[in-house]
C-alpha cells in the first residue's frame, strides 16, 4: 500500500483512524482491566493467573474494621467536601464571570492554583497552618484540604455553563418583573445545574482518590479508603487492595449514574408533556 | 397634539461610556398608544437609549418620565415593559406555557388565572397548540411571537423591541412586521421599536426618529422622513437620493432660487431654513427627476444617459450632469433613451429638499 492510498475519507485512512481510536481506549481502560479481575481472585497473593474465583476479599474488607473505617471516611469526608468545594466554586464562578470585580482574571487563577500547585506543597503547607489552628487530625481539617484541591474542578464547570448560558436570558427575566433574587433562582441557578453537578461529581471523585495531602493532614482516625490502600500496599500486598479498589470504581460510577440518570428523568418527564398535550 | 401629553418622555437624556458620548443630550416626546422606530446605524445611540428606557443602563444625565412617574433610576424589574430581545431570550429551560406564564408568576397571579391568561396571551399569537414544547423545538418566526406573546401577557404600558425581526428570513421578517402592526393597532400599544432596517421603520411606524452619533437627526412620521429630509444625513440614510451642491441666491418666501455649481438656476420649495448666500445642498428622489426634452421645463437640468439598468418594476437611469452623477427611475413602459444621448432632467420645485451640505 503507498502512502497515497492513506487519504482523509478512503478506506485505509478511517481503518487507520478506528484502529487508533481503539488503541487510545485500550490505553485508558488497560490499567483498570488488569487489576479488577483479582478482586475476585481465591489466591492470598496479588498476581494472575486466578486460581478461582471467590468473594473472600469482599469479606475480608467488611471484618476488618481498618477497611470498613476507611470506607466510612471516605464518604463522610468526599460527601462534606464536595459540599464545602460545590457552593464556593459557584459562587466564585458566578462572582468572576464578568469581569466586574477588579483583578477577575488574578482571582480566577488564584481559584485554579490548588490544580497546577504539587500536591506535597499544598499538604506541607497545611500541615503547618492546621498545627497552629488545631485543625491537625480532624475530620473539619481533612474535609477543607480537599475542597481546597475541589474548588477547580467545580469553578471550570460552572464557568463553562455560565458561558454558554445568553446574557440576556436574565435582562428579559428581569424586564419580565423578577427581582433579581427571582432571576438567580429561575434563570441563572437551573441553567447553571448542568455545570454545578458535573463540578460535584468531579469534586467527590477527586476528593475520593486524594492520598497525598491526606498523608499530611489526617490523622488515623480520618483514614481514607486511598490512604488505606496506599499504606496496606506497603505492608501486604493482598488481593484485598484490589477488591477496595472495585469499590472506588463503583462508587465513582453509581455518582455518574446517578447524575447522568437525573438528566434522563428530566428529559423522559418533558417527552411525557408533549405527548400529554 | 400628540406631544400635549407626552406618554414617555426624555429630556436632556445623555449616556457616556468613558469618553465616548453615545446619546448626546436627546429631547423627545411619545404619545399613548404611538409606534415609533429608533432608526440609525450601529453606533448611533439606539440601542443605548432603549436600554436606559428598559433600566438596563443608567443614563449619566438626564430625566425619563413614563407615564408621569421618573423612572430612570428604577431597576428593570419595576419599570413595567415589555422587552422584546433580538434574540428573542426565551428560557430554554421552561416550556412555552410556563415562559409565557414567567411575567405573572413573579407578580404573583395565582395559578388558574394565570393559566387563562397564558392562554389567551398564544392564542394572540396563534401558537397555543405548542404550549407544552420548549423553545429549542420551535422555528426562528415562532419563537419571536412566544417572545412578543411573553411581553404582552402582563399588560405592560410600553412595549420595547431591539431588532426583534433582524434574524429573521426576509419573508417571515415581512410578515412579522405586520402581524407586529395588527397587534399595535388591536391592543393600542405604545411601542417604542429599534431597528436600522430603514424599510422596516418607514413601513411600521407612526413616527421615526433618525438617530445618528447620539443625536436625534430628525424626528418625522415616515412620509415626514422620506419628502422632506431636514439633514443631508437623513436624506441619504433613508431611500436613495440625488445630491446637488449650490447656493441661495435669492429668496421669495418659502421658496428660493440656487445657483449650482455648473451655473444652472433651480427653484426649490420650503427653503425657509436659508438664508441668501448660504451653501446647501438639494436633494431630489430619483423617482421624482423627470427626463424631458424640453430646456423650458422646471429646474431642467442638461444631462447626458450613461446607462439604463432594467430592475424589473422599474428601470434605472445613470445620468451626468457636469461633473456631477444623478440617478432617476424611469416606469417600465417609458422608453428607454439610447445610451449617450442627451436631455433634460426635470423636477418640480415642491419635489425636492435642501439639507445643509
Amino acid at each position: 500500500m503507498s502512502v497515497a492510498a492513506v487519504r482523509p475519507g478512503g478506506a485505509a485512512f478511517n481503518a487507520l483512524r478506528l484502529a487508533f481510536g481503539a488503541l487510545a481506549v485500550a490505553f485508558l481502560l488497560l490499567p483498570l482491566v488488569a487489576i479488577l479481575p483479582l478482586a475476585f481472585t481465591d489466591s492470598v497473593f496479588l498476581v494472575y493467573p486466578i486460581s478461582g474465583p471467590s468473594m473472600r476479599w469482599f469479606g475480608a474488607l467488611a471484618e476488618s474494621q481498618a477497611w470498613t473505617r476507611a470506607i466510612v471516611n471516605s464518604l463522610i469526608i468526599g460527601t462534606g467536601a464536595t459540599v464545602v468545594a460545590t457552593v464556593i466554586g459557584t459562587l466564585a464562578a458566578l462572582g468572576l464571570r464578568r469581569e466586574l470585580v477588579p483583578f477577575s482574571g488574578l482571582l480566577r487563577s488564584i481559584f485554579l492554583l490548588p490544580m497546577v500547585v504539587p500536591a506535597v506543597v499544598l499538604g506541607v503547607g497545611m500541615q503547618i497552618l492546621y498545627a497552629r489552628m488545631g485543625l491537625a487530625s480532624s475530620y473539619l481539617g481533612v474535609i477543607i484540604a480537599h475542597a481546597v484541591l475541589c474548588v477547580p474542578f467545580v469553578l471550570v464547570n460552572v464557568s463553562g455553563s455560565l458561558a454558554s448560558m445568553d446574557p440576556a436570558l436574565e435582562r428579559a427575566a428581569a424586564s419580565l418583573g423578577a427581582s433579581p433574587v427571582d432571576v438567580f433562582r429561575n434563570v441563572t441557578l437551573p441553567l447553571a445545574m448542568p455545570g454545578i453537578l458535573t463540578g460535584a461529581v468531579f469534586a467527590f471523585a477527586t476528593s475520593l482518590d486524594e492520598v497525598v495531602i491526606t498523608l499530611f493532614v489526617a490523622g488515623p482516625n480520618q483514614t481514607t479508603l486511598a490512604r488505606q490502600m496506599f499504606s496496606s500496599l506497603r505492608e501486604n500486598i493482598s488481593p484485598a487492595i484490589a477488591a477496595a479498589a472495585f469499590i472506588i470504581m463503583i462508587l465513582t460510577f453509581l455518582l455518574l449514574l446517578a447524575v447522568k440518570g437525573a438528566a434522563l428523568v428530566q428529559a423522559l418527564r418533558r417527552k411525557r408533556g408533549i405527548e400529554g398535550s | 397634539m400628540r406631544d400635549s401629553n407626552p406618554f414617555i418622555h426624555f429630556e436632556a437624556i445623555s449616556k457616556v461610556f468613558g469618553t465616548v458620548t453615545v446619546v448626546d443630550s436627546l429631547d423627545f416626546h411619545v404619545a399613548q398608544g404611538e409606534f415609533v422606530s429608533l432608526l440609525g446605524p450601529s453606533g448611533s445611540g439606539k440601542t443605548t437609549l432603549l436600554m436606559m428606557l428598559a433600566g438596563f443602563e443608567t443614563p449619566t444625565g438626564g430625566s425619563i418620565h413614563v407615564d408621569g412617574r421618573r423612572v430612570e433610576h428604577l431597576p428593570p424589574h419595576k419599570r413595567e415593559m415589555g422587552v422584546v430581545f433580538q434574540n428573542y431570550a426565551l428560557f430554554p429551560h421552561m416550556t412555552i406555557a410556563e415562559n409565557v406564564g414567567f411575567p405573572l408568576k413573579m407578580r404573583g397571579v395565582a395559578r388558574a388565572e394565570r393559566e387563562a391568561r397564558v392562554k389567551r396571551a398564544l392564542e394572540l399569537v396563534r401558537l397555543g397548540h405548542l404550549a407544552d414544547r420548549k423553545p429549542s423545538q420551535l422555528s426562528g418566526g415562532q419563537q419571536q411571537r412566544i417572545a412578543l406573546s411573553r411581553a404582552l401577557v402582563y399588560e405592560p404600558k410600553v412595549v420595547l423591541m431591539d431588532e426583534p425581526l433582524s434574524a429573521l428570513d426576509k419573508q417571515l421578517r415581512e410578515h412579522m412586521q405586520l402581524e407586529i402592526r395588527a397587534l399595535h393597532r388591536e391592543l393600542g400599544l405604545t411601542v417604542i421599536f429599534v431597528t436600522h432596517d430603514q424599510g422596516e421603520a418607514l413601513t411600521m411606524s407612526d413616527r421615526v426618529a433618525v438617530l445618528n452619533r447620539g443625536k436625534i437627526e430628525q424626528f418625522d412620521t415616515p412620509s415626514g422622513l422620506y419628502d422632506r429630509p431636514r439633514t443631508r444625513f437623513v436624506a441619504e440614510f433613508i431611500g436613495e437620493t440625488n445630491l446637488l451642491a449650490g447656493r441661495v441666491s435669492q429668496r421669495q418666501g418659502e421658496a428660493a432660487t440656487i445657483v449650482l455649481a455648473s451655473g444652472a438656476r433651480v427653484t426649490c420649495d420650503s427653503a425657509a431654513a436659508f438664508e441668501t448666500g448660504h451653501d446647501v445642498m438639494i436633494s431630489v428622489r430619483p423617482e421624482m427627476l423627470h427626463l424631458v426634452q424640453d430646456a423650458a421645463a422646471a429646474n431642467a437640468l442638461p444631462v447626458t444617459i450613461e446607462d439604463h439598468v432594467y430592475h424589473g418594476d422599474h428601470i434605472r437611469l445613470h445620468l451626468a450632469c457636469g461633473e456631477s452623477r444623478l440617478v432617476a427611475r424611469a416606469g417600465r413602459r417609458d422608453a428607454a433613451p439610447p445610451i449617450g444621448s442627451k436631455a433634460f432632467a426635470s423636477f418640480a420645485q415642491g419635489d425636492c429638499s435642501l439639507v445643509a451640505p
